[in-house]
């Protein structure tokens, strides 16, 4: 499931353009995915692992930690853009909570280059069953086409 | 000054201040955690797990993910002994205290000055950017509050920074308590008394329930009209009923949510015990435990100065 996503090649900065889509990530929302996630990420707040605790202090269930969302954002960035991009920002509103059972996809688009950077910005959209979990912007950098002498530009 | 405008005022005093100690790192940013987490996040990129390929693109070898920038300093286990001795705390301690107590992130905003590797040390500092004036919100009433953190390396340069806000809120009453934290929320829609029916809600502000009866058959009828549904006779009289009964049927509303209400919200249509069947909310109950056939006694809820209701309570009958 991985690999398929992943480009082992990093996308150049001209080869993107705004509007270009990126390939939409699906992640259930697993009981083992929200409390690994959250130990991955050194989180042990009770309303991320113990249901009677989340529940008792006010939640549905137990919910997936900001550190993830964080996390899978730039996967999905990453994994669109390739091992030599470089993450720059991520920029991020919260919504609507993760819950075991639930199914978050998200979604984005290129909305801006900056060439004097070699920047470019993917506005994305992190849905499950109750609406937005996520939205927000990533700025990724990225490597220069080859020049016509066959030589990388060094961003 | 209002109440308002001088805790606004108190809060202010902590907007621009740095927080406490820098926080350290409990480990070297190190190879097992960033593949641990790369597992956890499904993250499959190379130049985070594998050497080789690492070494071979352009970051030149193992990087941490750059989103991991939090995780570094999470205080782990730690941070569930309660807050740390600082102004931070300080400030969510205050919020608490004055009834904002629950809380819920609202935005995040990370920037990257270089990816970690391997080796590297962090430590963290965090300064509160503002405290927001008083916001009525979707979930309540509360606070914005937005801190920055700067993460700095072992040469104490930075590397990254996050500016995180949160909204500290009063949180909605309990469905099962009607008046408690009424006054945080929208005041309930007023009813439109026709002349036909003014006698209800003038009954209910002194907490008896009324409702017309016919001096002629005896036929008890609500909602009010001009004649007797019965027998046609204009000798309709507000007369005040048992507030016994039970539920008929019932609906549990979760959305969409209407600011002025508690949610969930059970509206019930009660069957009263003298024959009519009336329109109303149980109270006291939580929604998941009603059923039809339950025996109810009216309650007289009084929703704000001006206005009071007959809901109703489940009873053993």
């Amino acid at each position: 499931m991985i690999a398929e996503r992943i480009v082992a090649t990093t996308r150049s900065f001209e080869s993107v353009g705004v509007g270009d889509e990126l390939p939409p990530l699906v992640l259930p929302m697993t009981r083992t995915f929200i409390l690994a996630t959250a130990i991955a990420s050194r989180d042990y707040f009770e309303g991320h692992h113990d249901p009677d605790i989340a529940i008792r202090k006010g939640s549905k269930d137990i919910f997936m930690n900001i550190l993830t969302t964080n996390g899978l954002v730039g996967r999905f960035v990453t994994d669109w853009a390739g091992p030599d991009a470089f993450l720059k920002r991520v920029s991020i509103r919260l919504g609507a909570p993760n819950y075991p059972g639930d199914t978050m996809t998200i979604t984005g688009k290129v909305t801006g280059k900056d060439d004097a950077g070699a920047t470019v910005d993917v506005e994305l959209v992190g849905a499950n069953s109750m609406g937005n979990h996520v939205t927000g912007t990533v700025r990724v950098r990225l490597p220069r086409a080859p020049d016509e002498a066959g030589a990388e530009v060094v961003p | 000054m209002t109440d308002t405008e001088t805790f606004y005022a108190e809060l202010q005093a902590f907007a621009g201040i740095e927080v406490g100690k820098p926080m350290f790192g409990p480990d070297l940013v190190n190879a097992p955690m960033i593949r641990h987490w790369c597992e956890a996040m499904g993250d499959g990129l190379a130049i985070y797990i594998d050497a080789e390929a690492a070494a071979a693109s352009a970051h030149g070898g193992i990087v941490a993910p750059p989103t991991m920038l939090q995780a570094w300093v999470m205080r782990g286990l730690e941070g569930l002994k309660g807050r740390p001795d600082s102004p931070y705390s300080d400030l969510l301690n205050k919020l608490d205290a004055a009834g904002f107590s629950s809380v819920v992130a609202v935005n995040c905003d990370q920037e990257y000055e270089r990816y970690l590797r391997p080796g590297d040390a962090l430590s963290m500092r965090t300064t509160i950017e503002s405290v927001s004036a008083e916001k009525k919100t979707g979930l309540g009433v509360g606070h914005f509050v937005t801190s920055r953190q700067s993460y700095y390396d072992q040469h104490n340069e930075l590397v990254g920074s996050m500016v995180f806000r949160i909204l500290k809120f009063r949180p909605p009453a309990p469905s099962t308590g009607v008046p408690a934290g009424a006054s945080s929320r929208p005041k309930r829609p007023r009813p439109t008394p026709t002349d036909d029916g003014t006698f209800f809600f003038e009954a209910a502000k002194v907490h008896k329930l009324m409702v017309q009866r016919c001096a002629d058959c005896g036929y008890y009828q609500y909602p009010p009209h001009v004649a007797c549904q019965q027998c046609q006779s204009y000798s309709v009289v507000p007369t005040e009923v048992s507030g016994k009964g039970e539920i008929y049927s019932f609906v549990v509303t979760h959305y969409p949510q209407v600011p002025s209400f508690h949610y969930p919200l059970s509206v019930a249509l009660i069957q009263l015990d003298e024959g009519p069947r009336m329109i109303s909310n149980i109270v006291g109950t939580d929604p998941s435990e009603l059923a039809i056939g339950m025996g109810v006694m009216v309650s007289f809820v009084d929703c704000d100065d001006e206005l009071t209701l007959p809901m109703f309570t489940v009873v053993n009958r």
